[in-house]
This record gives structure tokens, C-alpha cells and sequence, in this order.
């Protein structure tokens, strides 16, 4: 239905790509033939869709139309960064001293590219995703964007399926398990647009973590990420998958996440959000086999006029699934926060177990937390709920703590962090942790 | 000479309604007081009131602690200065383990004296705490679990004993620390008290039943009634009012009014 609206000069403004930039990326790349293709068409549909609208349940309560695309739709170019220029407390090892695999781009560009002998030897694949195009191509086309997130899955997902930048790929064989941590780092120093593509390929039976930590140095200038994450966790498999951004304050992300879930395999997903001025992300779980088990855990923290917006969904697409969905969340000062959470059936999926829980800290009385669960079930025999929580900061709780001489500043901080340990505990590395508890403090206290 | 806490002519309203009107009171280190009174006399209005709970607006009168004026202090800094409360009912914090607040609770302390205190060190504290579980007979797990989060009504008592045992104070008020205890978790808590009783504590017991002073011994006992104290004496007045109820005190001083 095309509306024709007198406030259509308020729609979202389109960014100024062009096929030309299509075929320029594939160029400098010097990619095959099938992937240029594939840009190509994902390109025809991207003109095609319209941009996401304001009228939209999807996206009536996040307003992206600040976004300055003549700013953030320039291509992120690298220039002459190294490892060095990620900071040394990103670049820890995840666990003790070992790391299964550190992979990192600065700016886009792959700055270092390692693998554990004992993982490569299994035949363990851990890459750049343009590496793997030329390498593995079968493998990559097979997956890419065929699967989990498709072109058409949107404005943003075509425009990603057009002109993507950079990625990474994990693949892992048949029976085989990375039992060390794979860790990423996607790390921008300029200010445009990057779009960079996460694919996991697990087959039967195999095994891996990986951590995939976004983020960015402070910029006056607006930024892009428009990006894509896919994991496709075969029958038996087991993927724990922790994704968390940092952006500075001048970017805004629009991403498409999509796990695919094989017969009596798991999933368990991590989501941490707490830079970027607007998120949009899509994250979606597709319990495709029976026994099939998804978890999805999701913190974030705005503050200042942040936006953050996670569309989740649970679908439940073969009898006996699982999923269990947990968003902690908290927001001050002028900033908002959505959460749509929806579990869909099939019809007659029958013995379908699904849980959300959406549990908002609201800390100052200017910012706005919505939380929109959902439940789509088309069979008898399941059991499936929600459930969502909003509340302040508990003034008996500080008056406890202050009652012990802790002083104000640092009771609240110790009930917000409270509040949150449930959820970073998920969190399987101790310095990530740290990590993130840091910046929490950071948010409260800034 | 030690630490005393004087309560001149206080009184305290809650939500605009006067619960205390004017309490009289000395507290002096090494010595133990029991107040006791019918449900809704003020007893634990005294008790939060003397912590600085902002729910309790002080409209008259004065606390006077170790020579400073207490109610110009918040909550941490009564704390700090050796103020402290056992709740009548602990609240619990999710996600914060009990060890990491009791650490934290230290190092505001030691902060306090000096700014430049990296805090207790984690072996020291681990040590300190152990020792002062065994003291109280607690399980160490107790340390990892989340504060107050599904402890047993006796648990949350000892835990705030054990707070007590840490943080040493020179004031202590037990507000209603053995209601809702049986028999043994009243005896473990009481025994906790005894052995932190010394020159170095005062402590406040309030309490609505006789039962707790079988085993702590208080040499000063007091009666609320109506937001004031109206009857002082020593451990005989507790056996008086086991004995004969608080009627005699409601006929008492309701017609005396």
C-alpha cells in the first residue's frame, strides 16, 4: 500500500550509494564472479525496498531521521593502523593466557589473523570473510546470506548484501570441537560507514566460542555500521556466541542477526550494548530441529540521548524446542529503549517450551523504556511466556549499603551492578567481564 | 572515656504523622540497654530514625554521638563513625554477594581515614571473614551468595550479626533481631552478641518479648509506650512485664495522659 502523507518530507532520507559502489568493492577486491553476482542482485532488490518507515510498528518509536548519511555513508578507509592501535585491554587473551584464535580489523582492514595450530588442524576455519571467499569458496557461498539473513530481509539487510566491507568466518567440521575461545575485534578509528558480517558455520556435532567485541574511538562525525551476523549451528552443535559494542556516541548501527538452530543443538547468545547513538538490531533465533535449544541473554545501558531498539524473535519451527530469552536493561538521563520481543510456532509444534523476560532499570525520570513481548503459538501443547519488569532504584537497598558506611555514589552503583550480574555472569570471560563492569561504571557515574 | 549516644527529647514523624514524642535516651559504650514495648509504640522507628532513614523526618530534639550532633550525618557517615543497625527486616540486593559488599563496607572505612587506602587486601579480608563465620558458626558459602537473596529468616539475622562482628561497632542497635527465630537460630545469634559484648560496645536491644534478654544480659531496661519512654529500670522490669504483660504499662500511661 503506498500512502501518500502530507509529512512524506519527513520520511527517512536514503543514503547516496550507487551501483557504481557496488562493482568499485568488488573490483578492489577482486572477487569472483558469484559473489559479485550476488552483490549485484542483492543491490537491484535494496533499490527496490523502501526505506524503513516511521509509520511502521517496527520502527515507530525509533526515529533515525538525524542520521547525516553524507557523513556516515563514507566507506571507512584504513590507513597504515596496526594491532598496536587496538587498546591492550581488548587484546587481552580471553582465558588464562590461550586463545583459540584473535582476529582483528581496524578500520575494516584485517590487522592480524591468527589461529591456534591445534585448532587449524582439525580443519577448523577461522578468517576474514574476503579470505575465505577466495579460499573456501564453496563453503562461503553455500552460507552467505542464503540461510540466516537473507537480502531481502530488508532495506538494510540488501544494502549490507551489496556492499558488506569486511567479515569474519568460523567454520568447524563434523565431530570436531574449538575448545579454545575465538576471539574477534572490529575496531574503527574513522568516522563513516562500515559494514562488516559475521558468519558461523558449525557442522554436526561440533563445537566452538567465539566473542566478536565492536567498537570505535570518539568522532564528531557521524558513522554507519550496517551490519549482518549468521550462525548456523548444525545437529548436535554447540555454539556459545557473545557479540558486544561499544561504538562512540556519533554512530548508529542497523543490523540483521539471525541464529539457525540444527536437531538437539544449542545455541546460547550473548548481546551487550552500551555505545552508539541509535541501535536497531534484529535478533532472531530459528529453532529448526526437534530438541533444539536457544538462549538469548541481552544487556545494555544507555544514557545520554542514546537509542537502543532490539527486535527479537523465537521461532519455534520444529516440535520439542527450547528457547529462554532474558533482556536486562537499564536507561537514564534523556535516554529510550524498545524491546519487541515475539515467540512464534508453527502450527501443530507441539511440547514447545518458550520463555521471555524483558527486566527494565529505569534511572532517571526523563528517559523512556518500552518493552513489547509477544507470543505467536499455533499448537496446544506448549508452554510458552512472558514476562517484562520495570523499576527504579530501590531506595531501601542504598539505605541498606549506606547503612554499612558505603557512601551513596557507590551504593547505587553497587545495586545497578546488581542488577546486571546475572546476566554478565553468562559472560565466560573474567577480564570481559571486568571489562564491561568498568564501562557500566562509567555510564552511571558519567 | 568511651563513645555515648545521647537522645534528647526526640521526636519523629512518618509521612507527616509524629511516631516519636520525645525520647530520652544514653547509650554509653561497654553497657547494654533493652527497649521494649507493644507493637506500634516506635520502637523501630527509634531504630531507623538514629540510622537516618529518609523515610523518618526528625521534627524536634537532638542525637548527640562520640560529641557531634548525629542527625547532620547521612546514613554512610553515621556508619563510618561506629553507628550500627541490625534490621528488623534485611533487605536483599541481587547480585551483590555478601562478601563483596562486607569488603566494600570496609573499604569505605578506610577510605574514609585515609583517601589514598588501596582497601583491605582480597587474602586479608578473606581471612578476617572466615574467621568471623566460624566465630557465628556460619558456612563460608554464605560469602558467595547474594545478599539476604532466599536466606531463611534465622540467615538473615546472622548475617547481621556477622556484619556487626565485622565492622565493629561502638553502638549497636538490635532492632527485633530475634523475632521470627526458633529456639537455636535465637540461641547462635544471642551467643554471637555475648561475645562482641565489651567496653568497646554499646548495645540497644529492642525487643517486644522478654525471651532474648534469657540470654543476653541487659543491666538498663526501658518501655516505650506512645512514642515515648515511660518506664527505665534494671533486668527486674523485663521479668515484670514477662509476667505481667504490657497492660499495666497502657493503663498506666494512657490515663496518665
Amino acid at each position: 500500500m503506498v500512502v501518500r502523507s502530507r509529512r512524506r518530507s519527513l520520511e527517512p532520507v536514503t543514503p547516496g550509494y550507487t551501483r557504481a559502489d557496488v562493482e568499485a568493492i568488488s573490483t578492489t577486491n577482486s572477487e569472483p564472479e558469484w559473489l559479485r553476482e550476488s552483490r549485484l542482485a542483492a543491490w537491484e532488490l535494496y533499490e527496490d525496498l523502501p526505506m524503513p518507515s516511521l509509520q511502521t510498528e517496527e520502527w515507530r518509536r525509533t526515529d533515525y531521521r538525524h542520521i547525516r548519511w553524507n557523513e556516515a555513508e563514507k566507506q571507512v578507509r584504513a590507513n597504515g593502523a596496526t594491532l598496536n592501535t587496538v587498546p591492550a585491554a581488548n587484546r587481552e587473551p580471553l582465558i588464562g593466557d590461550a586463545q583459540g584464535g584473535l582476529l582483528v580489523f581496524v578500520d575494516g582492514k584485517v590487522v592480524h589473523n591468527e589461529l591456534a595450530e591445534e585448532l587449524a588442524q582439525q580443519g577448523i576455519i577461522f578468517t576474514d570473510l574476503q579470505t575465505a571467499c577466495r579460499e573456501h569458496p564453496d563453503l562461503v557461498r553455500a552460507n552467505l546470506m542464503t540461510k540466516a539473513v537473507l537480502p531481502s530481509d530488508g532495506k538494510f539487510a540488501a544494502l549490507h548484501a551489496a556492499l558488506w566491507t569486511h567479515g569474519v568466518f568460523l567454520y568447524v567440521p563434523r565431530n570436531k570441537a574449538a575448545e579454545l575461545p575465538l576471539h574477534v575485534i572490529s575496531y574503527n578509528t574513522h568516522a563513516g560507514a562500515s559494514l562488516g558480517h559475521v558468519l558461523v558455520v558449525l557442522e554436526e556435532n561440533s563445537q566452538a566460542t567465539m566473542l566478536v567485541d565492536y567498537s570505535s574511538t570518539t568522532s564528531e562525525t557521524q558513522s554507519a555500521y550496517i551490519g549482518a551476523t549468521e550462525l548456523l549451528v548444525g545437529d548436535a552443535a554447540n555454539l556459545q556466541y557473545v557479540s558486544l559494542q561499544d561504538w562512540n556516541r556519533e554512530t548508529f548501527e542497523f543490523s540483521h542477526q539471525r541464529g539457525r538452530v540444527g536437531r538437539n543443538a544449542n545455541l546460547d547468545w550473548i548481546v551487550g550494548n552500551m555505545g552508539g547513538r541509535l541501535v536497531k538490531a534484529y535478533l532472531e533465533i530459528e529453532l529448526d530441529g526437534m530438541g533444539a535449544n536457544g538462549r538469548m541473554s541481552g544487556f545494555f545501558f544507555a544514557n545520554h540521548d542514546q537509542l537502543f531498539d532490539h527486535d527479537t524473535q523465537q521461532n519455534h519451527n520444529a516440535p520439542l524446542t527450547t528457547s529462554d530469552l532474558l533482556f536486562k536493561g537499564a536507561a537514564r538521563d534523556t535516554a529510550r529503549t524498545v524491546w519487541q520481543g515475539m515467540i512464534k510456532s508453527l502450527p501443530q509444534m507441539q511440547k514447545i517450551d518458550g520463555f521471555q523476560a524483558s527486566r527494565n532499570l529505569l534511572l532517571s525520570e526523563d528517559a523512556r523504556m518500552d518493552a513489547i513481548p509477544g507470543l505467536e503459538i499455533e499448537a496446544d501443547d506448549v508452554a510458552c511466556s512472558h514476562a517484562a519488569t520495570f523499576g527504579t532504584l530501590e531506595e531501601e537497598s542504598v539505605f541498606y549499603l549506606m547503612a554499612r558506611g558505603i557512601d551513596r555514589p557507590t551504593a547505587e552503583l553497587m545495586v545497578i551492578d546488581g542488577f546486571f550480574d546475572e546476566l554478565l555472569q553468562r559472560i565466560p570471560f573474567e577480564r570481559v567481564r571486568e571489562r564491561l563492569q568498568a564501562a557500566m561504571e562509567n555510564k552511571i557515574i558519567g | 572515656m568511651g563513645a555515648a549516644l545521647e537522645i534528647r527529647n526526640l521526636h519523629v514523624s512518618v509521612e507527616d504523622k509524629p511516631i516519636l514524642r520525645g525520647v530520652n535516651l544514653t547509650i554509653k559504650q561497654g553497657e547494654v540497654h533493652a527497649l521494649m514495648g507493644p507493637n506500634g509504640s516506635g520502637k523501630s522507628t527509634l531504630a531507623n530514625a538514629l540510622m537516618g532513614h529518609p523515610a523518618y523526618a526528625v521534627t524536634a530534639g537532638q542525637v548527640i554521638y562520640d560529641g557531634q550532633d548525629l542527625l547532620e550525618l547521612e546514613a554512610d557517615e553515621r556508619s563510618r563513625a561506629g553507628l550500627f543497625l541490625a534490621f528488623q527486616y534485611p533487605v536483599s540486593i541481587p547480585g551483590v554477594t555478601l562478601a563483596n559488599f562486607l569488603r566494600q563496607a570496609i573499604n569505605s572505612r578506610k577510605k574514609a581515614e585515609n583517601p589514598e587506602s588501596k582497601g583491605i587486601s582480597v587474602p586479608e579480608f578473606i581471612r578476617l571473614l572466615r574467621s568471623k563465620m566460624d566465630y557465628l558458626q556460619m558456612d563460608h558459602s554464605f560469602a558467595g551468595r547474594y545478599l539476604n537473596e532466599g536466606f531463611s529468616g534465622g540467615e538473615k539475622k546472622r548475617a547481621e550479626i556477622l556484619q556487626m562482628a565485622t565492622l565493629e561497632p561502638k553502638i549497636a542497635v538490635l532492632d527485633e533481631t530475634d523475632s521470627g527465630l526458633d529456639i537455636d537460630a535465637l540461641r547462635i545469634v544471642s551467643e554471637g552478641v555475648n561475645r562482641l559484648k565489651g567496653p568497646d560496645l554499646g548495645v540497644l536491644i529492642i525487643t517486644h518479648y522478654q525471651r532474648i534478654l534469657n540470654y543476653i544480659k541487659p543491666e538498663f531496661v526501658h518501655v516505650m509506650f506512645e512514642g515515648q519512654i515511660v518506664e527505665n529500670g534494671g533486668p527486674e522490669l523485663a521479668l515484670q512485664l514477662e509476667e505481667h504483660g504490657y497492660d499495666w504499662i497502657r493503663t498506666k500511661h494512657s490515663a496518665a495522659q
